[in-house]
């Protein structure tokens, strides 16, 4: 636990070092104050869906760029040969470098509690549906995280990184919606599977566990891979 | 201190090392050398546990590498080939981060941070960016993040390519230093390093242990010749040709005005020459034998292997 906080605090440090956190919060800040708006002036709701809509999906791509680097540029610069002879697990250096990611991921969220804020100024919005929106976004953005630090562990470049890490995330996001061309028995089960699938009921204020469950499992599988990964990579 | 026993290890298809065996006693100070590509990153990367041996294992101070692994990388200093660095990080957050990823106690971190800097000479630069240092200070924080949770084992890969003569004597000094109290293993192909810093000498070539002795010991090891050196005033054809006569001269070249005289192993003609160039009337100038270097020893060790194949 203590290597994996060292691990956690260096990467998140190193993320407020360079510009690229502060590139990503501000396109997302931006992009979703725009989202957001549409809302409570085109449909005159006191809602954040359209944040939690479009916030999503800008989400998936957002956490890609965040963990490209992670592992792929220590691999370029040489740094991971030093990080692997440390006494630290390889379990440790990923789930450092995933709640490393995670904080940026946390602070950059954090940062558009002024949505519904601003809600609760000018109108009384319901808070649970926001509550469980937060939940199924977050969520989002662990699992996201991890298929990212998972795409960043098979490479040493960062741009086939990050274009691995899109295209698992769309894949999955997108794979829910093709249950119209497929078998019933088929289309239920890749619906399942979709990252899309559970989001609309967190939005909606329902707190599935299923939808928990789901989230995690993947989070948890692309971790998995990610340790099975860089282990793998000692017996080049 | 570190047991190495029939290591190999294949790069998919291409053998890297080749069934190698070695140790290195505790407080001693090893020489591994060999030519660029000859194996010693390779061996070093699996010593501590970088990379996974093909076959063979290692301990390090006692603990296998492939089942305890955490438990002798704890024991160990390591200092890569070409020594990546964070860039992004001054040289006190990365030896911060160092430190405790190296299990140094939590309470010291601080005052060995301290400690290290002094050792290495980096107290006018703790505060800057690593990536704004030059080459010779970046590998001065690489010795520091190697020592600075006081290992027992330092494996050091060729730390002093690439930086100027003086970094190099300052590096140098350190590692003599700091092989008072631990067992190093120092990789290189720049022979002077080793017969400066180094008790004993492993010599590497394509994967294979090649020669492994005391420096000291090293020129007997070569199966091979003394050669003699001498200068006489004399008409150089006659010199030479009577020279050749003698019991136990293999071979004779003249230059420089100096005759050099190869003789079969175990043989020493001096005083035979001394006589034959008297008996010549032939002025004998100088006349004394030339102690192979350690060039020469590596040369004829690390082609022999080449002709031989």
């Amino acid at each position: 636990m203590r290597n994996t906080t060292t691990i956690a605090l260096k990467e998140f440090k190193s993320y407020l070092a360079s510009p690229m956190a502060y590139v990503v919060t501000g396109i997302f800040l931006v992009l979703t104050g725009f989202f957001f708006q549409s809302s409570p002036t085109t449909y005159s709701e006191t809602s954040i869906n359209g944040f939690l809509a479009y916030g999503s999906i800008l989400l998936l791509l957002l956490a890609s760029v965040l963990t490209m680097r992670l592992l792929a540029e220590e691999k370029k610069m040489g740094t991971l040969e030093l990080l692997l002879t440390a006494p630290v697990r390889d379990s440790e250096v990923i789930m450092g470098k995933f709640l490393g990611s995670l904080g940026i991921l946390t602070a950059m969220l954090a940062l558009t509690f002024y949505y519904p804020i601003l809600l609760m100024w000018f109108g009384d919005p319901d808070i649970g549906p926001i509550a469980t929106g937060y939940l199924g976004l977050f969520l989002l953005g662990c699992t996201s995280l991890a298929v990212g630090l998972f795409a960043s562990s098979l490479t040493s470049n960062q741009i086939v990184a990050v274009v691995i890490a899109g295209g698992i995330l769309f894949a999955l996001w997108f794979i829910g919606m093709a249950d119209d061309l497929l078998p019933e028995a088929l289309g239920e089960v890749t619906g399942y599977l979709s990252l899309s699938y559970h989001f609309p009921d967190f939005v909606r204020g329902v707190i599935d566990t299923r939808g928990i469950i789901y989230y995690l499992s993947i989070t948890a599988l692309f971790l998995f891979l990610a340790v099975r990964s860089l282990e793998n990579s000692r017996w080049s | 201190m570190i047991q190495v026993k029939n290591l190999t290890k294949y790069y998919g298809k291409r053998l890297a090392v080749d069934n190698i065996s070695f140790n290195v006693e505790r407080g001693e100070i090893v020489g591994f050398l060999g030519p660029n590509a000859a194996g010693k990153t390779t061996t070093m990367r699996i010593l501590t546990g970088f990379l996974a041996p093909t076959q063979g294992e290692v301990w390090v101070a006692g603990y296998n590498m492939s089942k305890h692994s955490l438990e002798a990388r704890q024991r160990i200093g390591y200092f890569p080939e070409a020594m990546p660095l964070y860039t992004d990080m001054t040289v006190r957050s990365y030896l911060d981060f160092s430190s405790r990823l190296r299990g140094l106690d939590k309470n010291r971190v601080k005052t060995r941070i301290e400690e290290v800097v002094d050792i290495c000479h980096l107290e006018e630069y703790i505060d800057v960016l690593i990536g704004k240092l030059s080459k010779g200070f970046r590998q001065r924080v690489g010795v520091a993040q190697a020592i600075i949770h006081e290992p027992e084992v330092l494996i050091l890969d060729e730390p002093t390519i690439g930086i100027d003569p003086i970094q190099v004597a300052v590096t140098r000094q350190l590692i003599k230093e700091l092989a008072k109290e631990r067992t190093i293993l120092i990789s290189t192909h720049i022979l002077p390093e080793v017969s400066v810093t180094c008790e004993r000498v492993i010599i590497i070539n394509e994967g294979r242990i090649v020669a492994e002795d005391r420096i000291e010991n090293l020129s007997s090891l070569v199966s091979g010749s003394r050669r003699i050196r001498l200068e006489v005033e004399g008409p150089a054809e006659k010199v030479a040709e009577r020279l050749r006569q003698i019991e136990g001269v293999l071979q004779v070249s003249y230059e420089d005005s100096h005759y050099i005289v190869e003789c079969s192993a175990g043989q020493d003609p001096r005083g035979k020459i001394m006589v034959t160039m008297v008996q010549g009337g032939w002025t004998l100038l100088s006349l004394g034998s030339i102690e192979m270097s350690l060039e020469d020893i590596f040369l004829k060790l690390t082609t022999e292997e080449e002709t031989s194949q």
